[in-house]
């Protein structure tokens, strides 16, 4: 029985090999618990595999605490010895911890196969990625016929739509992402007018600076900001918002009190974005120039100068060939963060999964769309 | 604590208590739900806090796991004070016990066996073997050895509820803190469990707070309960389930356990 000074004493133990080397005698004494018992493993470990014994005799008799570490810790020993086939006795281990190795005691020596498939090869993985793209353009298309029909009905009869809904919504991703569009805007201006100017000072061209400034903000850079930043601020929202009313059931309770998901919560949200994302344009439009125009006064231009510069550098059709960019953009940002919302599987970590989804997606298609308009513009003569 | 003794209630009277409620008064959300109430549990006991919906057992059973801060009184887990306790040794204290949440609290993102591994990684020194081989264990004793590579999501409620208590369990508390096992399983998933709580209680001497109000499981389980009544913000009855349903003075009580409805 464990003395009355080793009750409180750490795990320890002592061994002591017989003249033929085949009998381990260990001594356990103390505390064996999750505390003591990580030290004990190392060196036990290091014993084994150094004397390789046939027969261990475990003294238990002044183990003054066993919980489950320490049972994890014998039951290691007798593991060691059922693989190497020596074998394992116990002696003086107390009534209560030899209970609670019988119940712990049970355990298998290897793991229970696993369900983990082996890793993939290399041509496995590109065929998944590949089939995953694949997968993910039928969804999308799918998504986007979906609606485009709910929209049209939605046109046809103004009253299926839910506009308080849509107001919020305009309310959060429009007026309240007018600050940070501001600020964007402007220091880009800023900033394309302080870079461009410093080589085209070399040429004596500085006041074509106004044209640079206004024909990029205008036709390209003030949309495109405009649609990046949606994509960050509302699109991860719409599909936070979305993906975590998944996890809740909400969206299955939807469907079963009748109510399409797509009518009741995308075609709000997609309408306030396409809403609003023009009127951001047009202020991201409108910082940029003023960014340039710091710029330009700095350089000893007079305002009149760089305003009467733009005005004869660029058309309505930049003006307006870059707000419907902005629209469609405000569409697809819009949709694809709805998507991935309601693509949400189960668990905590799959909203976070369809945020950063939504946002990679938007602006990947963002890039596309661009890319797009830049070709049929060209085409148009615009 | 004897091992596998099937009544603590002869050997209570001989036992210091191991958690100690004394005169405590909870507010949750600005206004009391319970009015200085005290109790006390024992070692080895199952011990269940009983009431109807609103009457503040899942309120009562967070101030005993430190979570919230009572407005008065005093909670002694083995004889020290959680609610005023230093930092350093309020969290050895919460190491000290275990808690498995009504709906599982797992991780996630982690599978069953990174669940239970996770408090042997952050307080222990063990070897990953050693953390694998105990956390198995834990698992092979609530019968989910088979899953421990699965993600919580990919498993049924009752299984998530066992694996939360394995996780609870896994540095060997000597009290278990459970919230609703049983709300949201069918009859034979939560008797099963019931069979486990037991199981634990008698052969392992771990002592459980459980709150519930499946009467099936009260019967199953309780050593001892105390019913809290939102009315007087009270405790209304202490003792063995099946003397508080026949023998109660309290109408309300005995409704209670009979399943009646109240009749105005």
């Amino acid at each position: 029985m464990a003395t009355a000074a080793s009750v409180h004493q750490a795990g320890s133990f002592e061994t002591r090999i017989s003249n033929d080397r085949a009998t381990l005698t260990l001594l356990l004494t103390g505390r064996l618990d999750a505390n003591t018992t990580g030290r004990l493993w190392r060196e036990a470990q290091h014993i084994f595999e150094q004397s390789k014994p046939i027969r261990v005799v475990i003294d238990a008799s002044e183990v003054s605490y066993c919980d489950g570490a320490g049972v994890a810790f014998i039951v290691k020993l007798q593991q060691y010895q059922a693989r190497t086939g020596g074998d394992v006795t116990i002696h003086g281990l107390q009534e209560e911890f030899r209970r609670l190795l019988g119940i712990y005691g049970q355990i298998s020596i290897d793991p229970p196969p696993g369900r983990r498939r082996e890793p993939l090869s290399v041509v496995e993985q590109v065929g998944h990625a590949a089939l995953g793209v694949w997968q993910d353009v039928q969804t999308l298309l799918t998504f986007v016929g979906e609606l485009t029909v709910t929209l049209l009905r939605a046109a046809r009869h103004p009253r299926l739509v839910r506009w308080s809904d849509a107001w919020l919504t305009a309310e959060r991703a429009g007026v309240d992402a007018l600050p940070i569009i501001a600020l964007i805007g402007f220091l880009l201006g800023l900033i394309l007018a302080f870079q461009s100017a410093i080589p085209m000072r070399r040429f004596g061209a500085e006041i074509f600076v106004a044209n640079l400034i206004g024909v990029s903000m205008l036709r390209e850079m003030g949309p495109l900001i405009t649609a990046i930043i949606l994509a960050g601020r509302s699109g991860s929202a719409f599909a936070a918002e979305l993906g975590t009313m998944k996890v809740r059931e909400e969206i299955d309770a939807l469907t079963t009190m009748g109510l399409e998901p797509v009518r009741f919560l995308v075609v709000p949200r997609v309408l306030a974005a396409v809403t609003m994302t023009p009127f951001l344009a047009v202020f991201a439009n409108l910082f940029g120039l003023i960014g340039g125009a710091v710029v330009m006064r700095s350089l000893g231009f007079p305002l009149v100068s760089y305003v009467n510069q733009i005005v004869s550098a660029v058309t309505v059709s930049d003006l307006l060939g870059g707000l419907f960019k902005s629209l469609v953009y405000g569409i697809v940002v819009a949709g694809i963060g709805c998507l991935r919302g309601l693509q949400t599987t189960t668990g905590a970590s799959a909203v976070g999964q369809s945020t950063t989804s939504a946002v990679v997606s938007g602006i990947v298609l963002i890039a596309i769309v661009d890319g797009v308009f830049a070709v049929v513009y060209y085409a148009l003569g615009l | 604590m004897p091992w596998g003794c099937n009544s603590v209630n002869d050997t209570r009277t001989r036992q210091e208590p191991i958690i100690q409620v004394q005169r405590v008064t909870a507010a949750y959300q600005g206004s009391v739900v319970i009015d200085d109430i005290s109790f006390e549990v024992y070692p080895g006991e199952v011990f269940v806090i009983l009431g109807g919906s609103g009457s503040g057992k899942s309120t009562l059973l967070k101030h005993m796991i430190g979570l919230y801060q009572p407005v008065g009184g005093r909670i002694l887990i083995q004889d020290e004070d959680i609610v005023t306790a230093e930092r350093e040794r309020r969290t050895t204290i919460l190491k000290s016990i275990g808690v498995a949440y009504q709906m599982g609290a797992l991780f996630g993102s982690m599978t069953l066996l990174e669940n239970v591994r996770l408090p042997l990684e952050e307080d222990t020194d063990l070897p990953p073997d050693a953390m694998n081989l105990i956390s198995r264990m834990k698992l092979k004793l609530v019968g989910l050895e088979a899953f421990m590579d699965y993600l919580p999501s990919e498993i049924s409620g009752g299984m998530q509820k066992r694996a939360a208590i394995a996780r609870a369990m896994v540095l060997d508390p000597k009290i278990l803190f459970l919230d609703e096992p049983s709300a949201g399983l069918d009859p034979i998933t939560s008797a099963e469990l019931d069979q486990l709580i037991l199981g634990l209680a008698r052969n392992l001497a771990i002592t459980f707070v459980v709150v519930t109000h499946e009467l099936p499981s009260i019967y199953a389980i309780a050593d001892r309960v105390i019913m809290l009544d939102k009315r007087f913000k009270k405790i209304v009855a202490t003792g063995r389930p099946q003397e508080l349903r026949d023998h109660s003075t309290d109408p309300w009580v005995r409704q209670f356990f009979n399943r009646e409805v109240s009749v105005p």
